[in-house]
């Protein structure tokens, strides 16, 4: 546990549930979370697929209410949307008809920003996820790696303190993906965030992450919290380390006792 | 993409088809005497043609069927967005109204065009009316389709940056229901060429509907066949300006098609 982490978590979950009616009856999704992040804490959340760990980052990023227990955001209960957690899905969702700067300053439009503000920052970011040179381009003419660094952009727009992803990278190639991983440190460790970060990639977890969290299948519970120790920055190298072995083959271990 | 010899621009194409339906019309015509009451030859139609030209005889008329599918296309596509987007928002419209327009859709409209004579008189405005009747539908249907297949993942998202219901139906449903906004436009062409000879053969002083209707008890089948093909031009035209139109607003789905 950090210092940080004891004054105000940037993100804190208690007892968090949900539940939803289904035709057959109530299925229960996610069922007593405990999670902590601290302010400027990588954590990766790691599961199978329909472990919940998608519903997790939408309850913390406002977009449902949780069935039990609260949910809080810098000390203040998460009632929707906030300025100061920023989103980025699998998918980029990005608007096609609109540039690649004018995508990365939605926010500003949505939250009412000021938009000469917003605009200078807009390039900077485009700049820091070196896509400066595309910012009159239009997602289709982007490749899916570019198209998720506008969406880390803009997600970075309104200075979020919590950046949550669901599985960012999922969908890349392998090589886009390995890309972003190392661009996403480097972000990171300019910005310093906090990051909930969710993958079904083991290396991808513990190259990234400061803590890694294990997710049982439904009903999704945290079954391990893992501190990471290896230095940083991390590098190619990093892959190669004993340390770094050790890791994920105990990690992994999580996956191949239960069926999933 | 299929191979495909490229010796000639596409274009051409069709209008070999073209000289060749001519040249066999030409042909039957002579081959068996066909007499002109009952089918012209294509010279009798380019002359009937030419000579309104020349003569002026056919502008009212053209001038009358455009101004009438215009502004009922105007009006009809007009309704049918605003009211499609309001519907695919509102809950409660969705299920009191919107099937029951959907079942209408299976009437033919042009059915009411008597109906609509009585009430809006013999003159524009029951053509119009009608028009804007025909083009509605299938253009409401379309709008609110397209807006209710809006991305969920990308409504979301924008929902994650705390868009407001406005900014998601004004900047993000309607924009990607254009693609399919733009079918129901297309659609909509024809369907008001449709309405606006319908209306103008039930009754009217001018416009190509009633030019056809009227040259029918003269049997004078050159000038109907005149009043067709200017027909014809007119729906091509509009479809290629509404295509060009998508092409230019819909940019990012070109690629696509």
């Amino acid at each position: 546990m950090t210092a940080a982490m004891l004054v105000s978590p940037a993100l804190d979950a208690q007892r968090v549930g949900l539940t939803y009616p289904t035709r057959s009856g109530e299925t229960e999704a996610l069922k007593d979370i405990d999670l902590a992040i601290g302010d400027g804490e990588f954590v990766a959340l790691l599961g199978p697929s329909g472990c919940g760990k998608s519903t997790l980052l939408r309850l913390a990023a406002g977009l449902m209410p949780a069935s039990t227990g609260t949910l809080q955001l810098h000390g203040k209960p998460i009632e929707g949307p906030s300025r100061r957690a920023g989103v980025v899905f699998q998918k980029p969702n990005l608007l096609p008809w609109k540039t690649v700067r004018d995508n990365v300053l939605l926010p500003a439009r949505t939250q009412r920003l000021d938009l000469r503000a917003a605009g200078k920052r807009a390039d900077e970011l485009l700049e820091l996820v070196g896509l400066a040179q595309f910012a009159k381009a239009y997602p289709f003419e982007l490749s899916g790696g570019m198209q998720q660094r506008v969406g880390i952009a803009r997600m970075l727009l309104p200075d979020p303190d919590l950046l949550l992803m669901d599985e960012p990278f999922a969908a890349l190639d392998a090589l886009s993906r390995e890309t972003l991983t190392f661009a996403l440190q480097e972000i990171w460790s300019v910005q310093r965030k906090s990051v909930l970060f969710i993958t079904h990639s083991i290396p991808e977890a513990v190259f990234l992450a400061d803590r890694v969290l294990v997710m049982s299948p439904r009903p999704g519970r945290i079954v391990e919290s893992l501190q990471i120790d290896l230095p940083r920055p991390r590098t190619l190298d990093t892959f190669d380390t004993p340390a770094f072995t050790a890791t994920t083959q105990h990690l992994r271990r999580h996956f191949n006792a239960s069926p999933i | 993409m299929p191979r495909r010899s490229k010796l000639l621009p596409a274009p051409i194409y069709p209008l070999i088809s073209l000289g060749v339906l001519l040249l066999v019309w030409h042909l039957a015509v002579r081959w068996w005497q066909i007499p002109d009451y009952l089918l012209p030859p294509p010279s009798a139609v380019f002359d009937a043609l030419s000579a309104g030209f020349v003569s002026g005889s056919l502008w009212p008329h053209i001038w009358a069927t455009l101004v009438n599918t215009l502004s009922g296309y105007a009006i009809g596509c007009a309704l049918a967005i605003a009211l499609g987007a309001l519907l695919a928002e509102s809950e409660t419209f969705e299920r009191f109204v919107y099937p029951v327009l959907v079942g209408l859709q299976a009437t033919p409209k042009v059915a009411l065009g008597p109906i609509i004579l009585v009430w809006f008189g013999f003159g524009a405005a029951s053509k119009i009316v009608l028009v804007a009747l025909v083009c509605f539908f299938p253009l409401f249907v379309n709008t609110v389709n397209g807006i209710r297949r809006t991305d969920p993942e990308l409504l979301e998202a924008c929902r994650a940056f705390s868009a407001s219901r406005l900014f998601l139906l004004w900047h993000v449903k309607l924009p990607a229901a254009l693609g399919d906004i733009f079918a129901g436009l297309q659609i909509g062409v024809s369907l008001a060429l449709i309405g606006a000879v319908v209306g103008e053969f039930l009754s009217a002083q001018k416009g190509l509907g009633y030019l056809i209707a009227s040259s029918s008890v003269s049997m004078s089948l050159a000038t109907m066949f005149a009043g067709v093909i200017l027909l014809a031009v007119t729906g091509l035209i509009g479809a290629e300006i509404v295509r060009a139109l998508q092409r230019r607003v819909v940019f990012w789905q070109a690629r696509k098609q």
